[in-house]
């Protein structure tokens, strides 16, 4: 199974052709075992049929696979009265919105640490990097804390005569589910941004002072445009989490009113007999979001390869 | 370092200086970004802030999530009944998180650093398919690898049941790319050299690898162990798709499941100590990890290392 590869000149001269691919082997087949054959099971159940008690039964055999279910999972979401086609288009929405929100927080952020911090860039990369180390689901739990309503966010509010009667934050409010997708991503947002910006050669910008261009005017013709990898693989990094959370609408709103893809999906598979339609979503949610894995996959590997320099 | 070009005041531009003889406020080239500054400390306190005040109201007094009752440990264990140390829900989920962490670092580790020396080395389309591969379980958002497994084991490995098992196994795919990604850095920085220095003095392959690739790995080795334990610590997607019942529901399910329906201050007990298990554990692992990278005096690149992955 294994193929040693040709040799590079000056290497390779001391050890077997199987020695390196011997390491590498368990995690091959690791990774084979239950990362690609899943995949292969969830088209086999996307496909596959039903017994007579309605519950879904995989085909292995991919010449025999059936599309109805597939078929049926599309109409949802493309026909013109599809119910789950809201759910489609909020999920773009959100994302979206929850994107932009957080670019437009972490960028002076991350410009904040990157070009001006001094001797606090320690203390704040510190304090940028301790969310990830806070579980989100208890990030999210702080809010359900403060958003109650008898919280202390409806208090303050109160007490300062802004709201006459509490406000029900947590009954199924667009405007809290994305205010809950910026506070859970944004992390992931300022990382890449700032060591995209903190890349940025400072003599750039002196010369482009020097000769004249105003701060903004530097900002928008040297700054931003060194910077837009950066800004790039940052609304990639924390957009595709948030197309696969389900959690922080349970938690924040559990109204179906705001319900997302990934909250489809996890009702689906939560059900007795309608894992065939959780299976053709998934499928249908790697195709949304092959283009952005795959480019991440890219970034990171140069990524990987650029800390050499 | 980059500060320099903004922060000196002695130095005057002849731009600057002559165009505006004396200098208004907003056209001082060195002010200080004072609104960049308070935008910068409001997100952290926003940032941060809320968990705080989630972990003060763990030592209230009171069944109050939201008005401060006088400070005490009820929720931690003085309560009889539902204190996390008396709930036993509360304490086998605790155990069940540590029990997860513990196993998936024990054995995703090894095989990730396996992993990694041999992808490095090992040249041709075929590593790069399999790193390719890895990568893409690093970048895929966890539902649908949840979703995947779970199929999986229901459909296919029907004899791995769901469980403390089934978790490990899935937790060890998701985790697997962290330690192959940070050795992988760790081994192109390196280069080959110290190794054929070692060869051409003697030593046998195994003998190279053992006694000078391996040790030069460690301190990367380390890092990612602590990075999979503490990130299991978090873990909620995977573990909650392949747990059976409540007995292997760990921390952070515990916490989803009664966020909007019982809450008491015990929840916030409970997730105060996984959030002290995963701080403890990271800084603990950073103090580690800049003692062994001591020779190379390079703190800011070990802090980097930990956080760059993440």
């Amino acid at each position: 199974m294994i193929r040693a590869g040709r040799r590079p000149e000056g290497e390779g001269v001391w050890y077997p052709r199987w020695f390196w691919p011997s390491f590498a082997a368990p995690g091959v087949v690791w990774l084979v075992v239950l990362f690609l054959v899943p995949f292969y099971v969830v088209f086999a159940v996307a496909f596959g049929t039903f017994d007579f008690l309605g519950q879904p039964v995989p085909i292995w055999n991919p010449a025999q696979w059936y599309p109805g279910t597939f078929q049926r999972v599309l109409g949802q979401i493309f026909g013109s009265n599809g119910f789950l086609g809201p759910s489609f288009v909020r999920t773009f929405v959100y994302v979206g919105v929850a994107s932009l929100l957080c670019l437009l927080i972490a960028y002076p952020v991350a410009y904040y640490v990157a070009r001006y911090a001094g001797p606090r860039r320690g203390l704040l990369l510190v304090l940028l990097i301790a969310p990830f180390w806070i579980s989100y689901i208890m990030r999210m739990f702080a809010w359900v804390n403060l958003l109650q309503s008898d919280g202390l966010v409806n208090k303050t509010l109160s007490s300062l005569h802004i709201i006459s009667q509490p406000v029900n934050w947590l009954g199924g409010k667009p405007i809290t589910v994305i205010l809950g997708l910026v506070y859970g991503y944004i992390p992931y947002m300022i990382l890449p941004l700032f060591a995209g910006l903190d890349r940025i050669d400072p003599n750039l910008l002196e010369a482009s002072r020097d000769l004249g261009a105003s701060r903004a005017r530097s900002f928008i013709r040297v700054t931003l445009p060194l910077s837009k990898q950066a800004i790039l693989a940052g609304l990639v990094i924390a957009s595709l989490p948030m197309f696969g959370d389900y959690f922080t609408n349970d938690l924040l709103s559990g109204a179906t009113s705001t319900s997302m893809i990934g909250n489809v999906i996890n009702d689906a598979v939560g059900t007795a007999g309608r894992d065939a339609i959780g299976a053709a979503l998934v499928l249908i949610l790697m195709v949304i979001l092959i283009i952005p894995m795959l480019y991440y996959v890219r970034s990171t590997a140069r990524a990987a390869r650029e800390r050499v320099v | 370092m980059s500060e320099t070009a903004v922060q000196a005041p002695e130095t005057q531009s002849p731009i600057a200086g002559n165009a505006v003889g004396r200098l208004r406020p907003w056209r001082d080239p060195w002010r200080k970004p004072r609104v960049l500054a308070s935008f910068t400390w409001l997100y952290l306190a926003w940032s941060i802030l809320p968990v705080a005040i989630a972990v003060l109201f763990s030592f209230n007094n009171g069944r109050s999530r939201s008005s401060w009752q006088g400070f005490s440990l009820r929720w931690y264990y003085q309560d009889p009944v539902l204190s996390v140390w008396h709930d036993p829900d509360l304490h086998t989920a605790l155990f069940q998180t540590l029990r997860l962490a513990g196993l998936t670092t024990l054995i995703a580790v090894p095989i990730g650093v396996a992993f990694a020396i041999g992808i490095d080395r090992w040249r041709g389309r075929l590593p790069a398919a399999f790193n390719f591969q890895m990568l893409l379980s690093f970048v895929m958002p966890e539902l649908i690898i949840g979703v995947t497994l779970l199929l999986v084991v229901s459909n296919l490995f029907t004899f791995l049941h769901l469980g403390t098992t089934a978790q490990v196994l899935g937790l060890i795919t998701f985790q697997i790319s962290y330690p192959v990604i940070i050795v992988r850095a760790r081994l192109l920085t390196m280069g080959r050299d110290y190794e054929e220095a070692a060869m051409d003095l003697g030593a046998s392959p195994t003998q190279a690898l053992r006694r000078v690739l391996l040790p030069l790995l460690y301190p990367a080795i380390f890092a990612s162990a602590v990075l999979v334990f503490a990130d299991v610590i978090d873990d909620f997607v995977i573990v909650r798709y392949l747990s059976s019942d409540a007995s292997t529901e760990p921390m952070a399910v515990k916490i989803f499941n009664g966020a909007r329906s019982s809450p008491t201050p015990a929840l916030n007990a409970l997730a105060t100590l996984m959030l002290a298990f995963s701080l403890v554990m990271v800084l603990i692992g950073f103090l580690v990890y800049r003692r062994m990278t001591r020779g190379e005096r390079r703190q800011k690149a070990a802090l980097g290392d930990l956080a760059a992955q993440i």
